[in-house]
């Protein structure tokens, strides 16, 4: 049985997905062979996207993107120095996804997503102030320094986490699906997981309930193609994680995970069906992450050539290159928004340095609702 | 008072705390339309409707997590497991979401919901059908754990764990259902978590014992006073918190502890209660303290294997007369 669980064998499949670069078939603009009539249709289907857009989206939608990057970029340098402890995943190259789908959003709506979750957190409405202090451990951190990189919350901005264990989320806003249907408001819940965790038991019990009941929540799968090390080739014997919605009979829709504007259109789209018909739907966005998994992985399972490839489609530079083109933005704008975003991140920084570690009381605090302890 | 089953004691108490509060729901396996694995919500369905008495497919993680979401916003979940031993596979859910979540999130997601169901022995159902799992669920902090073992303790214990804003494992036993006991009609008679019963009083040993083992315990304090050695019965009602200082306060009394459990010795919720009274009894103590647990092992099928396995009265008061050095 090849699942290729030797070191040998998992460095075959990199240098061979290296070799070949973006491999999936049905991203039309592989880099391999696009054909021009491919390269025609999604031309065309960008500009639909575009005009169906104001400016100020498309701008806000750019500036979050970039805001996330270089946060991201910052909490990097901030583990590498010892200031960020644990665990530090970062969402660099999968802008889009997070940005897009929670533009389609209205502010009551919910999210819950994975430990990989600076930029929902952003993108829902955190400060980066708070997630930074968050990740500095401080008791001024939107969790108040008890949650850290993984567990980030926000009740007033209705973000519920942040969480760690590998699709432990997918229940979890089956549940507030549930709970919004019972409470008789038309709110939806969008829930972000990787497509590893899509091999969990909990993806399928929840895909099962949410369809059986008809319930308002959007299933997210973030595939950038590794669970930690091991390729979506090495863990999943039916690679196609949008058909998995056919077998709870669950509405679902492949999307290039790299272009924000495709990103944000699907998820409008699976949004109306949850809130006007209460179904849920799978959505599958193809993405990459350009970094490791977590600032611990080294990294050993995909070759340079693969990542730089998939950088080609940075989906910032995709999104810069339209909005140059279409004159949104011009290079002085972008360059006046990188010097606010550098200021933005910097003082998120200043303000978690500044900011005092926890009480100590805080140790024994939130074990129970009303301040009682266990003993 | 009116005389009723512990069964019909907590269908009480769940009828009244559905009629009390609309956030409140029940789901789980069979709960609705087959009236309960064990009857607990018989007539539910039909005075409630199916929006509030869910029937679930067989999917444990799976509704364990959605109660605990449900719960993050706002709703007040009642989850059955059909027994406790399925629970199991809902661990993830209860350890890693609910008890944990108010801790993680800095105290913005409190979780009020129960998760209730039989757990320990029942009649030769073998060993993955058998199992009382109460220390397991009392290790986390941030879950409640409570363990009734009369029908007016189960309703109002169960009254007040469906108020409570924390995760609560209640946890009743199948062997249990049927015994009949006076229930007060009042909607409002709750018991506080939290609280330990002195269940019977006495002056020469102290017998700690929780659910199966509180009846076994009273009827072996009678033996023992015929014979002049007179036993004090605490029943903890919650085992998380624990009310330790009426166990120890008894123990100052009577100088001796007996722990009587059907669970497992090993890890089990009477070596927590032996190390608590060792801890803070300890110049009051004429004797070690002794548990009285469950065999350790699998519970077997043969009828005599498995009543080798659960302790009786005669065990209970063996392990009294030890301490007493009677």
């Amino acid at each position: 049985m090849s699942n290729g669980t030797t070191e040998a064998s998992s460095q075959a499949v990199a240098e061979e997905r290296g070799a070949r670069g973006v491999i999936d078939e049905r991203v039309a603009d592989d880099s391999s062979s696009p054909t021009p009539q491919e390269k025609k249709k999604l031309k065309l289907e960008q500009k639909r996207r575009l005009e169906g857009i104001d400016r100020e989206t498309l701008v806000r939608l750019f500036r979050q993107m970039l805001l996330v990057r270089r946060f991201e970029e910052k909490s990097a340098e901030a583990y590498s120095l010892g200031k960020i402890g644990g665990f530090c995943h970062l969402y660099i190259g999968q802008e889009a996804v997070g940005i897009g789908a929670l533009s389609a959003l209205r502010p009551d709506d919910y999210v819950l997503t994975s430990y990989r979750e600076h930029a929902h957190a952003i993108a829902k409405g955190m400060s980066p102030n708070a997630v930074m202090a968050e990740l500095y451990g401080k008791a001024t951190g939107c969790s108040r320094g008890k949650g850290g990189s993984m567990h980030m919350f926000d009740s007033s901005v209705n973000f519920l986490g942040g969480h760690g264990i590998v699709g432990g989320q997918i229940p979890l806003a089956t549940g507030v699906a549930f709970a919004t249907k019972y409470q008789g408001t038309d709110q939806v819940t969008l829930c972000f997981f990787g497509e590893a965790a899509v091999n969990q038991g909990a993806f399928h019990e929840s895909l099962n309930m949410a369809q059986l009941w008809k319930l308002p929540c959007i299933y997210i799968c973030e595939n950038n193609q590794y669970g930690m090390g091991t390729s979506l080739e090495r863990a999943m014997s039916l690679q196609d994680v949008a058909q998995k919605a056919c077998a709870y009979d669950l509405a679902s829709e492949f999307v290039d995970g790299m272009d924000v504007l495709a990103v944000r259109e699907a998820t409008q789209r699976a949004v109306e069906r949850a809130r006007t018909e209460s179904l849920p739907t799978l959505l599958e966005f193809r993405t990459y992450r350009f970094m490791g998994h977590s600032m611990s992985d080294p990294g050993n399972y995909r070759t340079r050539t693969e990542i730089e490839k998939h950088q080609e489609r940075d989906p910032l530079k995709l999104f810069r290159a339209t909005l140059e083109e279409e004159k949104v933005l011009d290079a002085q704008e972008i360059a006046d928004m990188e010097a606010e975003i550098k200021e933005e991140v910097e003082a998120a920084v200043r303000f978690a340095e500044e900011s005092p570690e926890p009480d100590p009381a805080e140790l024994f605090t939130n074990i129970y609702a009303n301040g009682a302890s266990p003993d | 008072m009116p005389v009723i089953t512990m069964r019909d004691a907590l269908n009480q108490a769940l009828r009244e705390e559905l009629q009390r509060d609309e956030k409140v729901f029940l789901m789980g396996e069979e709960v609705a339309a087959y009236q309960g694995a064990y009857k607990v919500t018989r007539g539910l369905l039909e005075e409630f409707g199916d929006k509030r008495v869910i029937d679930t497919p067989i999917t444990e993680l799976g509704f364990a997590g959605l109660g605990v979401g449900a719960a993050m916003v706002g709703l007040r979940p009642i989850v059955e497991f059909m027994t406790f031993n399925f629970s199991i596979l809902a661990t993830d859910q209860i350890i890693n979401s609910a008890a944990k979540m108010l801790y993680m999130s800095g105290g913005q997601f409190k979780i009020p919901m129960v998760f209730r169901g039989p757990g320990g022995s029942a009649f030769q159902v073998s060993s993955q059908h058998s199992q009382a799992l109460e220390s397991w669920f009392a290790y986390f902090p941030g879950l409640k754990v409570v363990m009734p073992s009369t029908p007016a303790d189960a309703k109002g214990l169960l009254k007040s764990s469906i108020r409570d804003d924390d995760p609560v494992v209640f946890i009743e036993q199948e062997r249990m259902y049927g015994m009949k006991g006076e229930v007060s009609d009042d909607p409002e008679l709750l018991i506080p978590l939290g609280k330990a019963d002195i269940k019977r009083e006495g002056t020469d040993a102290t017998i700690v014992a929780r659910s199966l083992m509180v009846p076994l315990a009273l009827k072996a304090a009678e033996e023992l006073d015929a014979d002049g050695i007179s036993c004090e019965v605490i029943d903890p009602r919650t085992i998380r918190p624990l009310d330790i200082d009426t166990i120890v306060e008894s123990v100052k009394k009577t100088n001796r502890a007996v722990i009587a459990e059907e669970s497992h010795p090993f890890c089990g919720v009477g070596a927590e209660i032996s190390a608590e009274i060792t801890e803070q009894a300890f110049d009051y103590l004429d004797a070690p303290v002794k548990r009285v647990s469950g065999a350790d092992v699998p519970m077997p099928y043969a009828k005599n294997l498995e009543n080798l396995a659960i302790p009786g009265v005669a065990q209970i008061v063996a392990a009294v007369r030890e301490v007493a050095y009677l």
